[in-house]
């Protein structure tokens, strides 16, 4: 069994996408949050911002690191995690739950067909280990 | 459990002393009425800062310190021994060169002819002062083999800036500024940086499994687009580019120059002369190579040597003879302007000329001692510490944690351990190439005892990786405080008002 | 030799136990054609016996302000240094220990920058003041990439022509490749920024306006002047800042609507040192800090107490590389603990009083030269100053200076000497006091004035 949840796809920069409607939360996966560590600051978009897929769209820090965060597909901002500005560590305790970053009205969801499955991503973090 | 080596076990004496000396910051301390310092009394008639201000008057800085000069020593002297310092402990910080720093100079800084005069003096009340940096500049090119020296640079990484604007205002003369400058994958995090705010866009090279630059790849990626190339030597690897003769040609065949930085130039000052390489451009910083106090971070200088043909944009003001004398000399029309106030971190240009004075034309030592020191060090720990790039070191030798690591040991907890044993631990955070990095630099300063102090303490924190490793990670045990938690704090001071200077009301006399 | 600690016979086991059998064997990867095998041209080593003759003949030739009455300002106001502190800075934990990277062994120098950083916020009205700068002109130029920064795409900066004209010509080097315009606002005829030219200079490609005070000439000008200016367009509000004492006696920039203050600290009780090192600073508003550059170090309350390590480190160079909020890596560590001490000695009350005893001396000069009768001198405007005035005067200012001289006088700095070509104000002289000027020196200064 996958551990990662079946309900989302996944990008080789380790975010995770949920589409209800046209409508998409993402955040980044268990995987990230372990190589990145203790998080202690994540930089959302503002509301209404407006990004094209594989964009950047805001950064998370641990206490060594800052890795960029990149829009899975195309989309306005229509939702950001406050909590994450007093619990940061959310990330690191419920990555594919209360630790979400954005949400986003998607505006163009071609990119979708591109995605993993978790089975795939699964095996593309064990891939990515060996190498 | 385990035997720990010569360690004692965590002594619960020490954090108890610790806390009555108070951790505190001296605001926590302040007493009200207390005060520290005499002043002259008002020999003229007062001033009313009311009349003359108005509404822009202010009647008091609240919250500041009371305290008394008794106070002030007792807590600044408990503050320093909280440090580890060279003049105590081994400090290999890999690339910071921690060698020893001769009173000499902190005596012949201090002098009243040097320290107690004022930039604006006029020039023929100022010789002396001109005269010891055109000394430096004499000295130095002596040394380095370039046209000029720079002395405006404040520090090291304000020194790459000058020369990256150097030659981009060299470029713009000849036509056209360029694009990029390429720095490789081994690079201190100051080279791209300092590129950057030159206006450059950064293009990173790959290291070779040697750890060094491929002269193939560097043909292929210098174009006529690219400015200039920043490279180390020895690199933070702490090996020697060997193709460094034909990388400087590939580079002037474009029409782009070579940066050097000079953060290592410690490995070779008086063995290699680094415009004899073909460098055009190279900043040197005083507080490594010249022996200038580190101060806990500062205050550094990063004089900055080039070739004839960036003389022209070297920042204002300059030194130059003038009848028997020196003059400031402004008159650049090419200049890339200033870099600061004034004319450079003069004081650390006095302690710099004072050690490169005594050691004369045996400067050479310097480096030869100190890469005796370094492969010294690599031949003791090799069996315990995995090595990724197995060229010869230099002054310095980069391990990493990769056998440590399956045990759950990492290079933060070996260097933490590290601690225990009463040295400092070795640089972590690069060179990124190195996952796990651990960069020790012993510099020429330490004496056999003392490198084998270290390296058996290495080698027992190897053995506890081992056999106890919880030993490892949970430390350090005896310092003043323990392991911070630094993720805590990083989250703590994000939020609003984490910064707020005082924290407790003060301690009134009851 | 000197400060190499092994013998020969020790460096010949080390050589042993690597296993070559010179030392230039280590330099083998070295092309052979540039490996030098004669020592460099330099002379031979210097015992200490010869370094302080050598080296103190070449101090005795500079004039040291111990040896006169000196009125030496213009944007460095060397004042009385506590005897203790410069004995505690040759401490060797302080002296010889790097940047507290690892805080369980840094305790002393990260509270002591902690100290450092409340000072600076208390002074300025602020909430976040960094680890310090290199010098004052390059805080200015920090600010500036700060502020644009936090504005985001904006692409002009503006600044009072009454900012010392070394942190202007400082600025024009390092804007001059970032595609950023600087637009230079000229002073009124009172010496003070023109309200409504500065306003008008703002507009929506502002990226912060930048204002002194005291400003070049020694004048108080009101912060919220350009925190009005900047702040009607969407733009951050700078103030500059290089007589810290001035500070102790004017309201703070922070309290004044100024967002970022940054600037000169070598007032507190650093040795001029023929300008360098000096320690710069710059504070904010809490909104900004993830923005302010260099050395953070942050306070964490623990069961044993507080602790403090360096923090917010992801903004710095080390880890941002390109990306960072600026390339620099060193702060000015020991001169910012110096700041620290003095401060500590002074507290509250030392503060305002040198700053009472610098006022005032300045006023009594001023008063003196008004009532001097020659025409040949003036106080050059009719502004508030805290403790330097601009001089007009009639006389060349070369001659004012040698007859001051004659006097064992340091009489002032002209403005000539700030902006060298510029040909401007070319008959003010600069005047600075401070606590360490006597009423005869005062006396003494207007008597050769007298003599014009």
């Amino acid at each position: 069994m996958s551990s990662y949840p079946d309900d989302r796809l996944y990008s080789e920069s380790h975010e995770w996408i949920r589409v209800e409607g046209d409508t998409a939360t993402i955040g980044i996966t268990d995987h990230a949050q372990k190589e990145l560590g203790d998080v202690v600051f994540v930089e959302l978009p503002d509301l209404g911002e407006i990004f094209d897929e594989g964009q950047e769209f805001g950064t998370i820090e641990s206490v060594k690191a800052v890795s960029e965060l990149f829009l899975p597909v195309a989309g306005e901002i229509v939702e950001v995690n406050k909590g994450l500005v007093d619990e940061p560590n959310a990330v690191n305790e419920d990555p594919h739950g209360d630790g979400w970053l954005v949400k986003v009205k998607v505006t163009s969801d071609d990119a979708l067909n591109g995605l993993m499955n978790a089975a795939a991503y699964e095996k593309f973090v064990e891939e990515e280990a060996k190498a | 459990m385990s035997d720990h080596g010569h360690l004692a076990s965590p002594a619960p004496d020490a954090s108890r002393l610790d806390r009555r000396r108070g951790s505190s910051s001296i605001f926590d301390a302040s007493r009200p009425g207390r005060r520290g310092v005499l002043l002259p009394p008002l020999d003229v008639p007062g001033a009313d800062p009311e009349a003359l201000f108005g509404a822009l008057h202010r009647t008091e800085v609240a919250g500041e310190v009371e305290a008394s000069e008794v106070d002030a020593i007792r807590h600044f002297t408990r503050l320093s021994q909280k440090n580890m310092s060279i003049d105590a402990n081994l400090y290999p910080l890999g690339s910071c060169t921690m060698k020893h720093n001769p009173r000499i100079n902190e005596e012949i800084a201090r002098l009243a002819g040097f320290a107690e005069v004022h930039p604006y003096t006029p020039g023929h009340l100022s010789q002396g002062a001109l005269e010891l940096i055109a000394r430096l500049e004499a000295a130095l090119i002596a040394l380095t083999g370039f046209a000029r020296i720079t002395f405006q640079p404040s520090a090291g990484a304000n020194g790459e800036l000058a020369g990256c604007l150097m030659i981009r205002a060299a470029h713009v003369k000849a036509g056209a500024p360029r694009k990029y400058v390429l720095v490789p994958d081994s690079a201190h995090g100051t080279n791209p940086a300092s590129a950057h705010f030159a206006g450059y866009e950064v293009k990173e090279l790959p290291s070779t499994p040697r750890g060094t630059l491929d002269p193939a790849d560097l043909e292929k990626k210098m174009t006529d687009e690219v400015a200039a190339v920043m490279i180390t030597v020895p690199n933070t690897l702490g090996v020697f580019e060997e193709n460094i003769l034909e990388v400087t040609r590939i580079v002037h065949a474009k029409g782009g120059y070579v940066y050097l930085d000079g953060a290592n130039f410690n490995a070779f000052v008086g063995k290699i002369r680094p415009a004899d390489m073909g460098v055009d451009v190279m900043h040197m910083n005083l507080h490594k190579t010249f022996s200038t106090p580190h101060g806990g971070g500062g205050p550094g200088a990063g004089p900055v040597g080039v070739g004839a043909a960036l003389v022209p944009f070297l920042p204002v003001p300059t030194v130059e003879p003038e009848g028997t004398g020196f003059r400031l000399d402004f008159d650049h029309p090419d200049s890339i302007g200033r870099m600061r106030t004034f004319y450079g971190n003069f004081g650390v240009l006095v302690r710099a000329l004072t050690y490169i004075l005594s050691y004369g034309q045996e400067i050479g030592e310097v480096a030869e001692n100190a890469v005796l020191n370094a492969n010294y060090l690599r031949k003791k720990l090799a069996p315990f510490y995995h090595l990724k790039y197995d060229a010869p070191s230099y002054h310095e030798v980069v391990f990493d944690d990769k056998l440590q690591a399956a045990r759950g040991v990492h290079n933060i907890d070996v260097a933490k351990r590290l601690m225990d044993y009463g040295f400092h631990p070795p640089t972590m955070s690069f060179p990124l190439i190195v996952p796990g990095a651990l960069m020790i630099e012993p510099t020429e300063s330490e004496p056999i005892e003392e490198l084998d102090a270290f390296a058996d303490a290495m080698i027992a924190i190897a053995r506890e990786a081992e056999e106890s490793p919880e030993l490892v990670t949970s430390a350090p045990h005896v310092t003043p405080v323990g392991r911070i938690d630094e993720a805590l704090l990083a989250r703590e001071a994000s939020k609003a008002g984490s910064f707020a200077p005082v924290l407790r009301a003060p301690v009134r006399r009851s | 030799m000197r400060y190499i600690p092994n013998s020969p016979a020790e460096q010949a086991d080390l050589l042993r136990e690597v296993g070559v059998a010179s030392v230039d064997d280590l330099f083998a990867t070295v092309p052979r054609e540039v490996f030098r095998k004669s020592p460099p041209p330099l002379a031979p080593p210097m015992s200490e016996v010869e370094l302080r003759r050598d080296l103190g003949a070449l101090a005795a030739k500079n004039a040291a302000a111990t040896c006169y009455a000196s009125f030496l300002g213009a944007g460095l106001y060397p004042h009385h240094s506590p005897a203790f502190v410069s004995q505690l800075l040759l401490r060797g934990e302080f002296l010889t220990s790097y940047t507290p990277y690892q805080p369980e062994v840094s305790q002393g120098t990260l509270t002591a920058i902690w100290e450092f950083q409340s000072h600076v916020a208390l002074l300025t009205g602020l909430d976040v003041a960094n680890a310090s700068m290199y010098e004052g002109a390059s805080a200015l130029v920090e600010a500036f990439l700060m502020a644009e920064r936090l504005t985001k795409k904006r692409t002009r900066v503006v600044v009072s022509k009454t900012v010392h004209p070394e942190y202007l010509a400082t600025l024009r080097t390092y804007l001059a490749y970032l595609g950023l315009e600087i637009v230079e606002v000229p002073a009124g005829s009172d010496g003070v920024t023109n309200p409504a030219a500065l306003a008008a200079a703002v507009d929506d490609e502002t990226i912060a306006v930048a204002v002194q005070s005291p400003n070049v000439f020694g004048l108080v000008e009101d912060w919220s002047v350009a925190a009005e200016a900047a702040h009607a367009k969407g733009a951050l509000a700078i103030g500059v800042v290089n007589e810290m004492f001035s500070l102790a006696l004017l309201k703070p920039p922070g309290e004044a609507g100024i967002d970022i203050a940054c600037g000169e600290a070598a007032s507190f009780g650093l040795p001029a040192s023929f300008g360098g090192p000096l320690v710069g600073f710059l504070a904010c508003r809490d909104g900004f800090k993830r923005q302010i550059p260099g050395r953070l170090a942050g306070r964490l309350e623990t069961p044993d107490g507080p602790v403090f390590a360096l923090t917010l480190s992801t903004r710095e160079q080390h880890i941002r590389r390109e990306k960072a909020t600026s390339n620099i890596c060193t702060n000015q560590g020991l001169f910012a603990l110096a700041a620290t001490m003095t401060l500590t000695a002074l507290g509250k009350h030392g503060l305002r009083e040198t700053a009472l005893l610098c006022l005032s001396k300045s006023e009594y000069l001023k008063a003196g030269i008004g009532k001097l009768g020659t025409g040949k001198f003036a106080v050059a405007f009719p502004g508030a100053t805290f403790n330097e005035f601009a001089l007009r005067c009639g006389p060349p200012v070369e001659e004012v200076l040698s007859a001051l001289e004659k006097a064992q006088i340091l009489g002032g700095v002209p403005f000539t000497r700030l902006a060298p070509g510029s040909g401007e104000h070319e008959d003010l002289l600069l005047v600075a006091t401070t606590e360490r000027n006597r009423r005869e020196d005062l006396d003494r200064y207007l008597d050769v004035l007298k003599g014009f």
